[in-house]
């Protein structure tokens, strides 16, 4: 067989399903943001950028993007401080640490949504598992996720509870690649672990960090299933964020034209996320 | 740090110093340790212990850590509750098929792209890498639309196909197929072995790892999927096991934890017997892409 025709036929299959399923959707979604349909009428109105000024001139869509935000900043934060503490003391020669590098990582391998549902029942003010425990320490539980204080908390917590261990694992990873014999000159020269850990740990990881801090993000602006289950985007849209948005307004609203610009929105958003990072990796590549 | 100052008392006693700091680090470190695992532990404990709790159990306080009188009850409860039986197919299914198709295209289209010629690759590569930045979760609505019009909705196909494609784990593989000892392709060549006989024969045994790894994360991510099956079914026979938990609690939510408790485990503990197997060839493969970058 002529090799171009093989190259088509074990590629081809692969970018025939990406171009139904993942191209055309985005140039689709960049048309439906355009106009207006509520996804039974027979014909779209073509309104120019109405869909645009109607989604971007109202506030509770900026609340949303803040939201989304928030649950990105914080989580990522501290799914990579804490990450980086544990990774550190796994790290150390105990006993046992790959048992507890199991324990730490298995959330990540389970369903959000089920995770969802088993932290719905472990929020509950008064037979939860978290209503007991802060007992101990007398204090009352708030009623977590129909408290809009406490609502993106309680989904930070969970998301954060998920993830942890894959950040974990990245950075032993990283932390293995840093060579043993910096640590050996720097103790020899006298640093101590603080210096060691500020001027050979902290420098060695920043490629970790940085792959982990952009897909981490990438990853919270996809993250469904867990606002989904655990607040349903309440209370009073606390927990709403912009994947959570697009789905409400294309699955429950039936407004395609504003959904369409959510979509368009997210995938600038994220887009610009990715781009950053191939550029970065680029950098990296062209210099190691 | 324990031993920066162990130096400079070092003269007045050295041993007793140098061994108590570390031992005390270590022995923190211990403790540390086991209370992380703790709190990661805690709730899927917490779950665990609920599903065997009578329903009286569960709604009186103060909470109780070990169940008092173990029950299955709610785990009859859950199975007869909805049609899990139905949903442990539907998500086999889903999830088998799924998951092959991810791994044969990848395997495929990872061979053409590290082993074949083609006038523009550099094109098709960078068309592929176009994909890994368009999210499945922005296309859920121009997809449900294709779905309808090909009279999709609510079947296996339905479910299946709109993500079926696959570009991360193409990537993956083509970084492993390309770091394969180029000798023994010569070699098969001189042999007379043509291409497809090649891939089947020398490269997927000497890559195995990688597709094992590859096919490890895809069936993970295909059996906790949850926005698109929620989308494209719409009967409780097509559903799949996360979604018929969500339902169930739906359900149940306010009237019976155990129950609910007890049909999460159902989708909880063959993925967790599926990670302790399988757990080295998971976390290479979750490193993989990150550290070799």
């Amino acid at each position: 067989m002529r090799e171009w025709l093989l190259f088509v036929a074990l590629i081809g299959p692969n970018l025939l399903l990406f171009s139904v399923f993942t191209y055309w959707p985005l140039v689709y979604n960049a048309y439906l943001s355009f106009v207006s349909w509520n996804f039974l009428r027979p014909n779209k109105i073509w309104v120019g950028l109405d869909n645009y000024v109607y989604v971007l001139g109202d506030p509770q869509f900026w609340q949303i993007v803040a939201n989304t935000f928030v649950f990105a900043v914080t989580s990522v934060g501290l799914t990579l401080t804490l990450g980086l503490a544990l990774a550190m003391l796994i790290n150390l020669p105990l006993r046992g640490r790959d048992a507890a590098r199991a324990v730490i990582f298995s959330p990540v391998v389970l369903s959000g949504a089920v995770i969802a549902v088993v932290w719905s029942y472990i929020f509950d003010p008064r037979y939860g598992l978290l209503a007991e425990i802060l007992g101990w320490l007398d204090i009352n539980s708030p009623d977590w996720l129909v408290d809009p204080t406490w609502a993106l908390p309680a989904v930070v917590l969970v998301y954060v509870w998920k993830n942890l261990g894959y950040a974990v694992v990245i950075y032993i990873a990283g932390l293995r690649g840093i060579a043993r014999d910096m640590y050996e000159a720097a103790r020899v020269d006298g640093a101590g672990a603080w210096a060691r850990f500020w001027h050979i740990t902290l420098p060695g990881l920043s490629p970790v960090m940085f792959f982990l801090s952009v897909t981490s993000v990438l990853a919270c602006f996809q993250s469904f299933d867990i606002v989904k289950v655990l607040t349903n985007g309440g209370p009073a849209n606390t927990t709403t964020t912009l994947i959570f948005r697009l789905y409400d307004l294309g699955f429950v609203s039936y407004d395609a034209g504003a959904a369409g610009v959510v979509a368009m929105v997210l995938f600038g958003i994220m887009l610009a996320l990715t781009l950053i990072q191939l550029r970065y990796l680029e950098e990296r590549v062209t210099y190691a | 740090m324990h031993e920066t100052i162990s130096a400079d008392v070092g003269a007045w006693q050295p041993t007793r110093t140098r061994r108590l700091g570390p031992l005390l680090f270590t022995l923190l470190g211990y403790i540390t340790v086991v209370l992380v695992v703790l709190l990661i532990g805690l709730p899927i404990y917490w779950t665990v212990a609920a599903s065997f709790k009578e329903t009286r159990e569960i709604y009186s306080q103060p909470v109780t850590w070990i169940p008092a009188k173990p029950t299955l009850e709610n785990y009859s409860k859950a199975w007869a509750g909805a049609p899990f039986g139905r949903y442990y197919i539907n998500s086999l299914i889903t999830t088998l098929v799924g998951s092959t198709a991810e791994v044969v295209f990848a395997v495929t289209s990872a061979y053409a792209l590290a082993f074949l010629r083609f006038p523009r690759k550099n094109v098709v590569f960078v068309i592929l890498l176009v994909a890994l930045m368009i999210p499945a979760e922005i296309t859920i609505i121009p997809n449900y639309l294709t779905v309808a019009n090909l009279g999709w909705i609510n079947t296996f196909p339905g479910i299946i196909v709109p993500g079926a494609a696959i570009a991360y784990g193409t990537f993956l593989l083509r970084q492993a197929f390309r770091s394969l000892p180029g000798e023994v392709l010569e070699a098969a060549r001189v042999d007379g072995a043509g291409h497809l006989r090649t891939l089947w024969s020398v490269v997927l045994p000497m890559a195995q790892p990688a597709v094992v790894t590859m096919a490890l994360l895809s069936l993970v991510g295909k059996w906790n999927e949850f926005l698109w099956p929620l989308l494209v079914t719409n009967t409780s026979d097509m559903r799949t096991l996360p979604i018929g938990v969500y339902w169930l609690r739906s359900q149940e939510g306010v009237t019976d934890w155990g129950v609910v408790m007890a049909g999460s485990l159902f989708l909880i503990v063959p993925a967790l017997l599926v990670f302790l197997i399988a757990q080295r060839s998971i976390v290479e493969g979750i490193t993989a892409g990150a550290v070799k970058g």
